[in-house]
């Protein structure tokens, strides 16, 4: 694959016109509703104008009109591939701003939780690229390993998807007797799987040929955009606000943070992005299983308040959610209802950055980064 | 490594009245109050200066701050009169490892703030969508449009807290 | 497949309704358009793939609306989004079915009161031959949705219109 300068098909004898091509909102690699209008002189793309708003639920003006323990159904819908992780942060958010200490237990099975919901997103993330470069049996297999942890999730809180599971200082049941037995069984399954994966779809010669060196993030420009996550590890920066932010109890376990070096093309390319999820995936089930392990008895409903009327202030706080940094600022105004809760997704953010990284690639290869970046519409336009 | 009492006395020396005061009596995070038409300079000398480094905007959101008086029509529906709406900036140093609150008030009638895209590019989306939900206008943004309703609604902002929903939109009843 | 092997080797005929003949193919192999909105699109998705197996009855996702028979509107239904799905429905030949997936596209769901721009309900628009409820439904719940547009199908006359739109129910 070649990238293409504009500058170079400029000189050409031949006058050449530019055409606008549309790309969505119904189509089956934009993940969802979005819609792309790509500016192309001839097949190499001059720009991208993305248009986004096609999923706005109004979550932000839902908020201020609930009760702050109704907001956290909501938060599950924003990213409904990471449901577990976006109650996660509303409710470490929430108990900042309220300086609650939640019992030890809960804090585990968040982060359990939370780690099975990274692995969870980024299978459909793996499965969906491969399907959209061509690749359709790495994501029945990927579906496959996610339907096991979806079903752990469905005998600890009933749904599937969507889970109101995690409350403001603590979660609404504690764990089904068996949660543990089958956690333990899935982890020495998916192991043996990551490794297919890694044959089937990683190195496979086609994937490396569409993914390798194509639409390259320099670090200079994610961080100046505010690129975060998978994204900017992809780019070669070692950071990810489990160890840069503290939060939680994440500060007690041994894991490593995978970051892109390039192995197939050049630093932060399509491949390494791609790749830094897999890696992670690994890393979440070393999390889990060191939790499993030591995970104390106890009451996890016990730190629950009863009427939640924090101060008057205002907080921002960030966890490390699936597809990067995710923040809630919260403003209390003294009430039951929060006066404003705006909130940082990740997915909107990259999605900022995409017109830099197709510029001088082929219609073909939007795909191939779109993909790569990982987006959610239902985050970026909540 | 500074505080935001550090920050604040050495943006006092350098800029003078633009920066307002140093919030600090609201609990959990202190806040940073400066104009809003010197916003850009401020943000690009935080941005550049070598102790202060302050390289990755985390977030930007409009707030409406509902303090001006408030007043019933016949139907019983509410509008504000006067008073602010407000931007706020969390900024961070990826590289120094620490966080800023800034945030900046303007008049209801006529919100103007300058934008901060020149400074840093993530900035773009963040005000695009503070202009859709809150019709502050950020001066000096290159393409200042709606982000997230329709680029052809003409009912107001919805996030505003006097918004009122129309009736129908492009023939859609819009109430349930 | 042996039984129907033998059933068919010696040059048998099958003599049936013209109606039933058609409607039998046309509930056999339901074409959606490959076509997500929101969280239920991934339950959609979960349907499609293995452990579900949306196959096995025939509906396979089709990238273009005009070459499909169905369109699973999964989940909510922005006015943005109205306006594109209503020019999607239009793009599909005769005869189209619509399924809705979920409270949101059945009447705004969760969003019914506060949401200034969502649409409550996705029949305002497009009419509906089938609703499935749920936030998100469960793949099942997909399934038995097919099942019931499926029964729908069987029973349509290609002269007389279905008398009511209940399903189930023979005229």
């Amino acid at each position: 694959m070649t990238q293409y300068s504009i500058q170079n098909t400029k000189d050409s004898k031949l006058k050449t016109e530019e055409m606008v091509l549309n790309m969505g909102p119904q189509h089956p690699s934009t993940h969802g509703v979005l819609r792309l209008e790509l500016v192309l002189d001839g097949e190499i793309i001059k720009d991208v104008i993305p248009h986004i708003g096609y999923l706005h639920r109004c979550f932000e003006k839902h908020c201020e009109a609930m009760t702050y323990p109704q907001v956290i159904p909501y938060t599950d819908r924003m990213d409904y591939l990471a449901s577990m992780y976006n109650e996660f942060g509303y409710a470490v958010a929430m108990e900042r701003l309220l300086k609650i200490e939640v019992p030890e237990r809960v804090d585990y099975i968040r982060v359990i939780m939370g780690e099975l919901q990274r692995i969870a997103s980024h299978l459909v993330a793996i499965g969906t690229y491969g399907a959209d470069i061509g690749a359709f049996t790495p994501f029945l297999f990927c579906f496959r390993d996610r339907e096991r942890i979806l079903h752990l999730f469905e005998i600890t809180c009933g749904a599937r998807l969507l889970y109101n599971y995690i409350w403001i200082g603590g979660l609404s049941h504690d764990l089904h007797p068996d949660f543990i037995r089958l956690t333990k069984e899935f982890i020495k399954d998916f192991r043996p799987n990551v490794k297919e994966l890694n044959e089937l779809l990683s190195y496979n010669r086609i994937f490396i040929e569409r993914t390798a060196n194509v639409g390259v993030l320099p670090l200079e420009t994610a961080i100046n955009y505010g690129v975060s996550g998978p994204n900017l590890r992809g780019s070669g920066m070692k950071w990810d606000l489990r160890k840069d932010d503290p939060y939680s109890i994440y500060h007690k376990f041994d894991y490593d943070i995978p970051v892109g070096k390039g192995e197939k093309g050049k630093v932060g390319d399509c491949w390494d992005r791609y790749y830094v999820r897999v890696l992670e995936m690994e890393e979440s089930l070393k999390i889990i299983e060191q939790a499993i392990e030591q995970i104390p008895e106890g009451d996890v409903t016990s730190a629950i308040p009863k009427r939640i009327k924090p101060p008057e202030g205002q907080i921002y706080t960030r966890v490390e959610n699936p597809r990067g940094e995710l923040g809630y600022f919260i403003i209390s105004d003294g009430s039951l209802n929060p006066a404003r809760v705006k909130v940082r997704a990740p997915s909107f953010v990259t999605m900022q950055v995409f017109g830099e990284l197709c510029k001088g690639w082929m219609v073909a290869d939007v795909v191939a980064i779109l993909g790569s970046v990982d987006i959610v519409l239902g985050e970026i336009d909540r | 490594m500074k505080t935001a009492e550090e920050i604040f006395n050495q943006l006092k020396e350098k800029f003078g009245s633009s920066i307002i005061e140093l919030r600090t009596d609201k609990p959990v995070e202190s806040f940073i109050v400066i104009n809003p038409l010197e916003i850009d300079k401020i943000c690009s000398f935080l941005h550049d200066e070598n102790d202060l480094l302050f390289d990755s905007l985390m977030n930007l959101s409009g707030v409406d701050d509902a303090n001006g008086t408030k007043e019933k029509d016949e139907k019983g529906l509410e509008t504000i009169k006067g008073g602010t709406l407000s931007v706020y900036y969390h900024i961070e140093s990826t590289k120094l490892k620490h966080k800023l609150t800034l945030k900046t008030s303007t008049p209801r009638e006529k919100p103007e703030v300058v934008s901060v895209t020149e400074v840093w590019k993530g900035a773009d989306w963040h005000e695009r969508e503070a202009y859709d939900m809150y019709g502050i206008v950020f001066l000096n943004h290159p393409d200042l449009r709606r982000i997230l309703m329709p680029y052809d609604w003409e009912f107001g902002y919805p996030l505003r807290k006097d918004y009122k929903n129309p009736e129908f939109y492009q023939g859609m009843k819009v109430p349930y | 497949m042996g039984l129907l092997d033998q059933e068919f080797t010696e040059g048998n005929i099958v003599i049936a309704k013209t109606e039933d003949l058609f409607n039998w193919a046309r509930l056999s192999s339901l074409w959606q358009v490959g076509f997500g909105l929101a969280c239920c699109a991934i339950e959609m998705m979960a349907t499609s793939a293995s452990h579900y197996d949306f196959d096995r009855f025939g509906v396979i996702p089709r990238p273009s609306p005009r070459q499909s028979d169905v369109i699973i509107i999964s989940g909510t239904v922005t006015f943005k989004m109205a306006i594109r799905i209503k020019r999607l429905y239009e793009q599909m030949p005769d005869p189209k079915y619509v399924i809705s997936m979920g409270s949101c596209s059945n009447c705004g769901g969760p969003y019914w009161e506060h949401g200034y721009h969502v649409l409550k309900g996705v029949d305002r628009v497009i009419p509906v031959d089938v609703y499935v409820p749920g936030c998100p439904p469960r793949p099942e719940a997909l399934l038995e949705g097919l099942l019931k547009l499926q029964e729908k199908i069987r029973n349509e006359s290609i002269v007389k219109p279905i008398r009511s739109g209940f399903v189930g129910k023979t005229a």
